[in-house]
């Protein structure tokens, strides 16, 4: 009988090994929390972290920067209302940033969970995010080559999940988790309800199962 | 002596973009002055606002007693589902965007150049860590991309400008700019007036802004 389910956070990130690209999901919503602060508790570091912002305040992902365990961020946007912790290892110089449109970000992943290597994009042609990065014309119009994103682990947040692992978001929680969820080699899950295997419509399924390695029940209630 | 004019205020500026969009149309409102647009778009009137966060049918903001705290928008801010509404992932958020099915963002700018190039991401301040968000996508994706933003900055230099001088968001991609005093076409010969506030003379516009100004022809 397969069950997903690990009975804590710590389990869960137990065998996260230094040196590996984490994709953490999440947008002002839907971020594995616990799962990060297990990271933190756990001790991997040299980590490459792949999520749209580079940690708010002092606690979460940016506590794993400031506890200086990332060599790399890969984001689009790592400037917030308080972006201390990144703010003061970038100015230093002690942290490596990849920056990187939303959108093409989102698709770099969706390329690694779908065996794509690569797509062209027009988005940032003739910016500064396309320094360097081959360039094609396609019928008129100039496109900018972009390689899929890959990840070791990634740290998702989702709403309901069986002990399969099926997966389902609420509202804006869904953001990045569930393309994430396809493009890592250990996707953990962290869900607010626990609920039975095939009580879950089918069709309101949003990451199936085969997208999903181990599951912790965190019924934390809201975001706040 | 005073002068004969009067820029119009932030709401004045979304209610005259908001007029120019057509019921049917997907919108996107960027983060800031342009998410005012929808406040001015009638009841009844159907044009659905999509965020990049995987909102397609955003609605206004909740009063403070009905906040759902798994709903915010772009800037993560709380927002609504109107009736009708969906949410997708990131990616297929960004698909719509890049896909070209957005008929209209509608962006803010640093400059605007008379070949329709944006700088609205990036200073020349190397000091700060740089940040884009998903402004260049929506600048490549979108069907069309309208500037709202002022005239001249604060110290009263122009912003509607030959050559962008800051980091370009996207090339030859704006078509039309409202600002505080007038509207313009960005047309292949430069910057076209469609009107200005009452009483602002086209000489008087001329001297705010940092291109050829061309009338309508």
């Amino acid at each position: 009988m397969i069950d997903k389910f690990v009975s804590s956070v710590t389990e869960a990130v137990a065998d996260v090994r230094d040196g590996s690209t984490v994709m953490i999901g999440g947008f002002g919503v839907g971020q594995p929390v616990h799962l990060i602060d297990a990271l933190i508790e756990q001790g991997a570091t040299g980590l490459t972290i792949v999520a749209n912002n580079a940690g708010i305040g002092r606690a979460g992902l940016a506590r794993l920067l400031e506890l200086r365990r990332v060599r790399k961020v890969v984001c689009s946007f790592p400037r917030t209302a308080d972006p201390v912790v990144f703010d003061e290892l970038y100015k230093k110089g002690e942290i490596e940033l990849e920056l990187v449109p939303q959108g093409t970000l989102a698709e770099r992943i969706r390329a690694g969970g779908a065996g794509v290597a690569g797509f062209y994009t027009a988005t940032a042609y003739g910016t500064k995010l396309a320094e360097g990065k081959e360039t094609c014309e396609f019928e008129g119009r100039h496109y900018v080559f972009e390689r899929a994103l890959h990840a070791d682990v990634a740290l998702i947040e989702a709403w309901q999940g069986d002990r399969w692992g099926n997966l389902t978001y609420k509202e804006a929680g869904r953001n990045f988790n569930p393309v994430m969820a396809t493009a890592a080699k250990l996707t953990i899950a962290q869900v607010q309800h626990k609920v039975d295997l095939g009580s879950l419509e089918p069709n309101a399924i949003a990451t199936p199962s085969i997208f999903v390695n181990r599951v912790v029940h965190i019924p934390y209630g809201d975001p706040k | 002596m005073g002068q004969s004019w009067k820029p119009l205020s932030r709401t004045e500026m979304a209610a005259r973009v908001a007029r120019d969009i057509p019921e049917g149309w997907y919108v996107n409102l960027g983060i800031g002055m342009p998410t005012l647009v929808s406040d001015h778009i009638p009841a009844g009137k159907d044009v659905i606002i999509h965020s990049e966060n995987g909102i397609v049918g955003m609605g206004p903001q909740p009063k403070p007693d009905a906040v759902n705290p798994w709903l915010v928008n772009a800037g993560k801010q709380y927002v609504t589902l109107v009736t009708g509404g969906a949410i997708v992932h990131h990616a297929d958020s960004f698909g719509m965007i890049r896909g070209g099915h957005i008929d209209l963002c509608v962006l803010g700018a640093f400059q605007v150049a008379e070949n329709g190039d944006l700088a609205n991401w990036a200073t020349l301040d190397d000091a700060m860590p740089p940040a884009v968000g998903g402004a260049m996508d929506l600048c490549a994706g979108a069907q069309r991309l309208w500037i709202m933003t002022d005239q001249t900055t604060k110290s009263g230099e122009p912003k509607l400008v030959e050559r962008c001088t800051y980091p370009l968001t996207g090339l030859a991609c704006v078509s039309r700019v409202y600002t505080n005093v007038a509207v313009f076409d960005v047309s292949v010969s430069g910057f076209e007036l469609v009107e200005a506030v009452p009483g602002l003379g086209i000489d008087e516009l001329q001297d705010m802004t940092g291109a050829t100004i061309r009338g309508k022809g």
